[in-house]
């Protein structure tokens, strides 16, 4: 399938079907649930920061396009070790590949841009930004929504 | 591949003899039988010049006119040459021009009458669609009609398009929404639905056919036992009209609606049939120009039908291509159409039957050309991008009926659906990538 195949990857493919971090993190500090009514996807995304402001474990459940999950799987590999405000720029850099402005992605082609540019097919594909950006949305909103205020 | 085309032709042409729109699906395209074609398949493509294209590639294989149908050259001719010759705005007109597109909108209305075999051309109101035509219903019968606590019983499997228009309604009236529910197969048993009328029941509205699952719902029987517990009927035809015969007297419906653009048509027409009666007691829908008969600052006196529900400037162009669509689909003949859909469905269902993690949703005895499916540990939406890949146009997700994918336990579903111009070897290149998704998703 010519053009499929750019956006199914074999990585894609793989985090997709083998997630990383698909979990529920008990004593996250902080969590958000999107859905997509549309497709009928609901995705939540917990994350737990420590007193250093560093996010030491990041993780997603519910149910997604392999898409989708294959983002929220590639995102929470790259989000431990970084603060919020680093968090919030590399989604940034993220939604500037997916929407295909690679030139934004600034500061060329380091580990993390490689990581991302595994879903750098989407851009091809307008109706799936949604998909791709689901879990990164999510992340954002559970950078804002700290538990104990829940 | 043309022995199975010929047989599916051959299984219409026996359905047609048993006679009934929306024949119950055959089951075995394999075989052979005499040559009882309906129509050449492949000159009615070469009407849609759409099909020619190429997707990725790939031919247009296009299985998604449940969504909307594309369009014959007669119906794009017949809107370019009522522009190119005949175009003005319509009514008050003292130029010839103005009487010719007068006339030609008035005729347009003649060919609906005739089609839906109404008893009067006023019964005929042109709207934007039938989300317009529902919503058309709801505000002018039922705020007129309708007091808090009365009820309006609708069925589990509704487009959205035919709740959201009562939920405004309960929300300014306070009247009471109720559901016929929806079983396993996606029916809509006729005794639950009727076990819902009650005293209080003052309009059952609910859809021909299911677009989701293509299910084709018992409407003579319902609107009869409405009416027996006194209540007026509203039929969703937007799904059936492209399938099947309708016939608004025999039917006895009080209102039936349905869109342009599903019927080969354009877009931004559809077509209310109201009861002369209804009609004539309801209050306008919108107001401005063309409704009225006489305006002054303190009081207004109302157009008679069908102008009293067509305010403003109408699609007048589109009307007229509707107009065309309707002589289209009626040359080639709704039974003969219908029974080759049938034929079609019944080869898909057998197709995609024998993919194995692939599981058909809605095995309604009586099918429209509509088939969903889902597939075990592929979502939707992927198997539709893949789809697409191979040139296969299909839809993915809740259809705007999230009711009834609460009922059926599914958050979404692929959907393919046919059309008077789909083949058999379409149904093959359907099968034949879902096959590949099988392989690329699955192993």
């Amino acid at each position: 399938m010519s053009d499929s195949v750019e956006l199914y990857s074999k990585a894609v493919l793989d985090h997709g079907r083998h997630p990383r971090n698909r979990r529920v993190i008990a004593d996250c500090s902080h969590s958000a649930k999107s859905d997509n009514p549309l497709c009928g996807d609901d995705l939540s995304v917990p994350l737990r920061i420590d007193q250093n402001d560093v996010i030491c474990e990041a993780g997603f459940d519910g149910r997604s396009c392999v898409l989708a999950t294959a983002s929220a799987s590639l995102m929470t590999e790259m989000l431990v070790g970084k603060t919020p405000a680093q968090a919030k720029m590399l989604f940034q850099r993220f939604h500037a590949l997916a929407a295909g402005d690679a030139e934004k992605l600034n500061g060329g082609m380091d580990v993390e841009a490689t990581q991302m540019t595994v879903l750098a097919g989407v851009h091809a594909y307008p109706a799936r930004m949604k998909c791709a950006t689901l879990a990164w949305k999510t992340m954002l909103a559970a950078l804002e929504n700290e538990r104990n205020q829940q | 591949m043309k022995a199975v085309a010929e047989e599916i032709e051959r299984q219409g042409a026996l359905e047609r003899i048993d006679g009934g729109s929306f024949a119950s699906a055959c089951h075995s395209p394999a075989g052979c039988g005499d040559h009882a074609g309906f129509y050449d398949v492949e000159a009615v493509r070469a009407d849609f010049p759409i099909l020619e294209e190429t997707m990725h590639g790939y031919p247009l294989v296009y299985l998604d006119s449940a969504a909307s149908a594309q369009k014959p050259f007669m119906v794009m001719e017949a809107e370019y040459a009522f522009y190119a010759r005949e175009y003005a705005n319509i009514h008050r007109g003292f130029y010839v021009l103005s009487q010719r597109s007068t006339e030609r909108y008035d005729q347009a209305r003649r060919v609906v009458k005739e089609f839906l075999n109404a008893r009067h051309e006023h019964e005929i109101v042109f709207t934007r669609g039938a989300t317009d035509a529902i919503n058309l219903v709801a505000a002018s019968f039922g705020e007129a009609f309708l007091k808090e606590g009365d009820e309006v019983l609708l069925t589990g499997l509704e487009h959205h398009s035919n709740i959201v228009p009562w939920q405004f309604l309960r929300e300014k009236r306070g009247i009471v929404l109720k559901a016929a529910p929806v079983n396993g197969a996606g029916e809509v048993p006729l005794d639950e639905f009727i076990r819902l009328l009650g005293p209080r029941t003052r309009l059952a509205a609910f859809a021909h056919v299911s677009n989701v699952l293509g299910t084709v719902l018992p409407i003579a029987e319902m609107i009869r036992a409405a009416h027996e517990a006194g209540a007026k009927v509203l039929v969703d035809a937007a799904q059936s009209v492209a399938h099947s015969k309708i016939d608004v007297q025999t039917l006895d419906c009080d209102f039936l609606v349905f869109s342009g653009h599903k019927l080969y048509g354009p877009t931004g027409i559809g077509v209310l049939y109201g009861k002369e009666e209804l009609l004539d007691a309801m209050p306008p829908y919108q107001g401005g120009g063309d409704m009225i008969a006489s305006v002054s600052l303190e009081r207004t006196t109302y157009a008679p039908l069908p102008a009293k529900f067509e305010a403003g400037t109408p699609p007048i162009a589109q009307a007229v291509a509707l107009g065309a669509a309707i002589d289209y689909v009626t040359a080639l003949g709704l039974d003969r159409i219908g029974a080759h859909e049938t034929g079609l469905l019944a080869y898909a269902t057998e197709r995609l039957s024998a993919i194995k993690p692939l599981t058909i949703v809605g095995t309604a005895q009586r099918k429209a050309s509509v088939l969903s499916f889902v597939m075990d540990g592929v979502h939707p939406h992927d198997i539709a991008q893949m789809l697409d890949g191979r040139g296969v146009a299909v839809r993915a997700g809740n259809h705007c009926a999230q009711p009834l994918m609460t009922r059926l336990g599914l958050p979404a579903t692929v959907r393919a659906s046919f059309g008077l111009y789909n083949t058999a070897a379409e149904v093959d290149a359907l099968a034949e990538a879902l096959e590949e998704v099988e392989v690329v998703f699955l192993q």
